[in-house]
């Protein structure tokens, strides 16, 4: 078969009219990452409602993140800001002691022009507490980006590096998972340090860790660290490398205010996204990558009977948590055939590498390169589902149910941003969410119509 | 500014979507950021809806910041007009909006002179009302717009109809057990041998709104939200209303009471023949309804005097409170309700069934009020069924707000005389699961797991010795925070640090004495 592929990425925009969570959802996951932190998000009941919704139980387990509730008198500046949060940040601090408070600004706050970056330096010298600012609102921001602000606030804390190259050659043992018994002494190379960002649950960091190790690489930190205090050395000479498609600022702010470099990779999300990843970090420090190909190869292998699955199968990604770009080339990887893949917001810089390894992906696999659609607009993308007919629907909650009833299998997109998803080992894990619906409708192939729905 | 982990009652343009999804073909769009459209999703989620829900947003982004919100608007309205054609268009107002003072009126009257579809400008403030209200206001606006328009344009038809008949308002979306109750409700009055006239706005289409006065009188099965409608339509057309909740066997007599009341007062004017119900609620409390019967069984004897903390919306925690009381004989310890804007209605009903009244929307003073109270079992919201499991009270939840667990599938109506029958399983199944609890514990019973401190108060400064930990878990669990506790309390009243087998017993005795 040949099929000649001669065509550049484009990116389309629509109306942004598109249903996604609201950025402040990111505490959700970065209250549990980082164990000694605070989240206080400053805004009205309407955020206080999405967070006990959207977070459900999470809400009964005395979790640490709270609501400074605006009320009338703070919209119209009869209450003074400052006294305001200094009261709540003071039974914060009574009732919990966290090592940072971090205020997360919403829309009401831009609105108001609430400046939070001017009150936290004053009241963390008053309250001895240090308070970061991230301004993760829905004027700005869409769901996974919340996380970027936040990361991007913190970066500013990191401490600078005592050495700008690390100290003399280590040797460490390790043991590979595939030869236990055979100990191998593995020699880092004497490179300079390199901190990954991106908040990953902490078993998947270090399987990353490891991952890099095995190229005798060593990983100085991570941003953010399990722990506030806890947080890596960053400056000149530091090299730094993104786990996640949607941290831009992140990465912008890393070089330049921290001076770092940063190595533009694809993002290691399936085998050959953390095939991609490794290979491009590497050759920065000068080490020759070894096994990679092979570690690739087997991951593929267990892999088979879903692979058998997905092959052939059709999918469509409205978009709602940047890491659409990421999961196609995996899924195209795999066999599939994406329609579309909607992105709330495409930072063609950032995901240069990703990209383009889509665009290889995709003459690889001999399949044309699907339209990437930014900010895009649910209704048009649902008559483009009815004419399309997907086999699955990647789609927020929203949508979930009534393209269930309509025939069209649906998988709820925000669970790929809780699962872990990350590195060769996890690789089996995306797929099993994307399979999930699939062996379902197989479950109950013979229980009659699949359209529920009345004319 | 306050601290808020919780709130029981939404936003207010909650609400107004909620009205305006539950009516046929009407479409609201909020002014709102993105992620503010979280409503489809708990639509969607909760109420398991297969259609999409008829909400969208007109978002605010940084260049509505910069320039206002110019033609996007009045584009959205206009734009959804053309792709679904809805009878009813309502902008919503968020919190962003409220700050942002556009004059979305203006909007609002700009696109309906180009659309199709009507459009109106939900008439809520967000830092005024809450869910609830907003929901009530939202209601009686949509209602009052069409009215008015009837009436100006003249195309008045004002007869009742033949039959006694009704208006059922404030089903809605979302709402807790509503299509079970609607469903029930329909079945009484078809019993009863009255016509339904209109059911708003579940399922109602805003074209026939006009027809709502044809109705002899309205419905109010919950005072929460319909009562504002009821009350313009009273003043405006003299439409009587029932507001009494049909929940539980006296109030089902008194509410079928009410209802003959009302169908005898007009059936003098008109033809139809005066009506008695009274062999109705006879039959229906002692054989259909199993409720009255339960009272006296032998099962509900051993619930007498046990003590239980009410908390919900006014209108489910009063009937329950009356119900746990005057039909079930147990005692309420204390009764509440978030809907602070109601309270005087509230504490006017349940005055006389409880101990205590607790008006209030922080959920740590009710958590505080139920550890402080200990009762044997909590009827409330979601909130309270988890502040029971810390606790280790049994929870029956019986009002809003609720989790997905709570839009059960079966039939599970909590009005009328089915809904007596629910209720009745829901209270004796709380306390039983307790009583077995407790059983197994003093018969020994398999509870192998260790002492957690689940108090929710703080004991600061006191250590229990080995010896004094393993007595404390030879004591039934129903009992062991409770002299836990007290142990404590003489163990600082006495200056004692270390808490031994010996404070344990120096503390009973000193509670005994």
């Amino acid at each position: 078969m040949s099929v000649k592929i001669n065509e550049n990425i484009t990116v389309e925009c629509e109306t942004g009219n598109y249903h996604t969570f609201c950025p402040i959802s990111c505490i959700s996951w970065l209250y549990q990452k980082i164990e000694d932190s605070f989240f206080l998000v400053v805004g009205t009941k309407t955020c206080g409602y999405f967070l006990q919704n959207a977070l459900g139980v999470m809400i009964f387990a005395e979790p640490r993140y709270a609501m400074a509730e605006l009320e009338e008198g703070d919209i119209s500046a009869q209450l003074n800001d400052y006294e305001g949060l200094k009261k709540l940040c003071i039974r914060i601090r009574k009732d919990r002691d966290p090592s940072v408070i971090i205020w997360i600004g919403t829309c009401t706050t831009e609105l108001i022009k609430m400046d939070l970056e001017g009150m936290a330096p004053k009241l963390e010298w008053e309250i001895g507490i240090p308070i970061l600012v991230a301004r993760a609102n829905g004027l700005d921001y869409a769901f996974t980006q919340g996380e970027d602000t936040v990361l991007a606030a913190m970066a500013h804390r990191c401490p600078e590096p005592e050495f700008s190259v690390r100290k003399p050659k280590e040797i460490i043992q390790i043991f590979f998972f595939h030869s236990r018994k055979k100990e191998e002494l593995v020699e880092y190379a004497n490179h300079p340090s390199l901190v990954l960002f991106g908040s990953l649950p902490s078993n998947v960091t270090s399987q990353l860790n490891l991952e890099l190790k095995r190229q005798s690489i060593k990983v100085s930190g991570w941003l953010p660290a399990q722990k506030y205090t806890d947080l890596p050395s960053l400056g000149d000479g530091v090299y730094v490398c993104g786990v996640n498609p949607f941290l831009s600022r992140t990465a912008t702010t890393l070089i330049k205010r921290e001076k770092c470099k940063l190595i533009g990779a694809p993002f290691p999300i399936g085998p050959d996204g953390t095939r991609a990843w490794i290979e491009k970090i590497c050759p920065v420090f000068g080490v020759e990558t070894q096994g990679l190909e092979e570690r690739e190869e087997r991951i593929w292998e267990s892999l088979k009977d879903y692979l058998d699955l997905v092959r052939g199968k059709s999918v469509f990604f409205m978009g709602d948590n940047l890491l659409e770009v990421s999961l196609a080339r995996f899924l195209i990887r795999c066999g599939m055939i994406v329609h579309e893949i909607g992105i709330p917001y495409m930072d063609k810089r950032y995901q240069a590498a990703e990209l383009s390894l889509l665009q290889d992906t995709c003459i690889k696999m001999c399949v044309p390169i699907p339209r990437i659609v930014e900010k895009p607009d649910n209704s048009n993308q649902i008559r483009r589902i009815r004419e399309l007919q997907p086999d699955l629907a990647i789609t927020g909650m929203a949508h979930a149910n009534p393209l269930e009833a309509r025939g069209i299998n649906t998988k709820w997109s925000v669970e790929f941003t809780f699962a872990q998803i990350h590195g060769f080992a996890n690789a089996r894990d995306v797929l099993e969410l994307v399979t999930r619906p699939l062996r379902r409708q197989k479950n109950l192939e013979n229980l009659g119509p699949t359209t529920l729905v009345r004319k | 500014m306050k601290l808020a982990y919780w709130m029981y009652a939404g936003p207010a343009h909650i609400g107004t979507l909620r009205v305006a999804s539950s009516f046929k073909n009407v479409h609201a769009i909020m002014h709102a950021p993105l992620g503010d459209d979280y409503f489809n999703v708990m639509r969607s989620m909760l109420e398991r809806e297969r259609d999409f829900t008829a909400a969208t947003a007109s978002i605010v982004d940084r260049h509505v910041l910069a320039r206002g919100s110019q033609e996007r608007v009045v584009d959205n309205i206009l734009r959804k007009d053309k792709e679904e054609h809805p009878d009813l268009i309502i902008l919503t107002p968020t919190c962003t909006s409220s700050i942002l003072q556009e004059d979305l009126q203006n909007f609002v009257n700009r696109a309906s002179i180009i659309s199709d579809s009507d459009v109106i400008f939900a008439d809520v403030d967000h830092y005024q009302v809450n869910e609830i209200q907003a929901a009530d206001r939202t209601l009686e606006q949509v209602v009052r717009y069409y009215l008015d328009r009837c009436h100006r344009q003249e195309k008045w038809d004002q007869f009742l109809t033949d039959a006694p008949s009704v208006n059922i308002i404030g089903i809605f979306t979302l709402g807790f057990h509503n299509q079970h109750d609607c469903r029930e409700l329909r079945r009484l009055l078809r019993d009863l041998d009255i016509e339904i006239n209109q059911i708003i706005p579940e399922g109602g289409s805003v074209e026939d709104l006009k027809n709502l006065p044809k109705a002899w009188f309205n419905l109010i099965p919950y005072r929460e939200v319909g009562l504002m409608t009821a009350m313009y339509l009273n003043k405006e057309y003299g439409m009587p209303y029932i507001s009494t909740a049909p929940m539980g066997a006296v109030d089902m007599a008194e509410w079928i009471r009410q209802i003959k009341k009302n169908v005898n007062t007009l059936a003098l004017s008109s033809s139809s023949k005066r009506v008695d119900y009274e062999p109705y609620i006879d039959r229906q409390t002692r054989f259909v309804s199993q409720a009255a019967w339960f009272s006296r069984s032998i099962d509900c004897q051993n619930l007498t005097g046990k003590e239980t903390v009410v908390f919900g919306d006014t209108t489910h925690a009063a009937s329950i409170t009356k119900i746990l009381v005057r039909e079930m004989g147990i005692r309420v310890s204390c009764t509440g309700t978030y809907c602070k804007h109601d309270a005087e209605w509230f504490k006017e009903q349940i005055k006389g069934f409880c101990d205590e009244i607790l008006i209030t929307d922080d959920h740590a003073e009710v958590g505080d009020m139920i550890a402080h109270m200990e009762p044997s079992a909590i009827f409330g919201t979601q909130m309270e069924r988890h502040i029971g499991k810390r606790l280790d009270i049994p929870c029956g939840v019986i009002s809003a707000p609720v989790h997905i667990q709570n839009f059960p599938l079966g039939y599970r109506p909590f009005l009328g005389y089915e809904g007596t029958n629910q209720i009745a399983d829901l209270v004796y199944n709380s306390f039983a699961l307790g009583m077995e609890d407790h059983l197994l514990d003093i018969f020994g019973g398999h509870d192998t797991k260790e002492i957690i401190s689940k108090s929710l108060s703080t004991n600061i400064g006191l250590i229990w010795n080995p010896e004094s930990r393993l007595e404390l878990s030879k004591i039934p669990r129903f009992a062991r925070e409770k002299v836990e506790r007290n142990t404590e309390k003489f163990a600082r009243q006495k200056g004692i640090e270390t808490i031994t087998v010996e404070v344990i017993y120096a503390a009973k005795e000193a509670l005994n004495t």
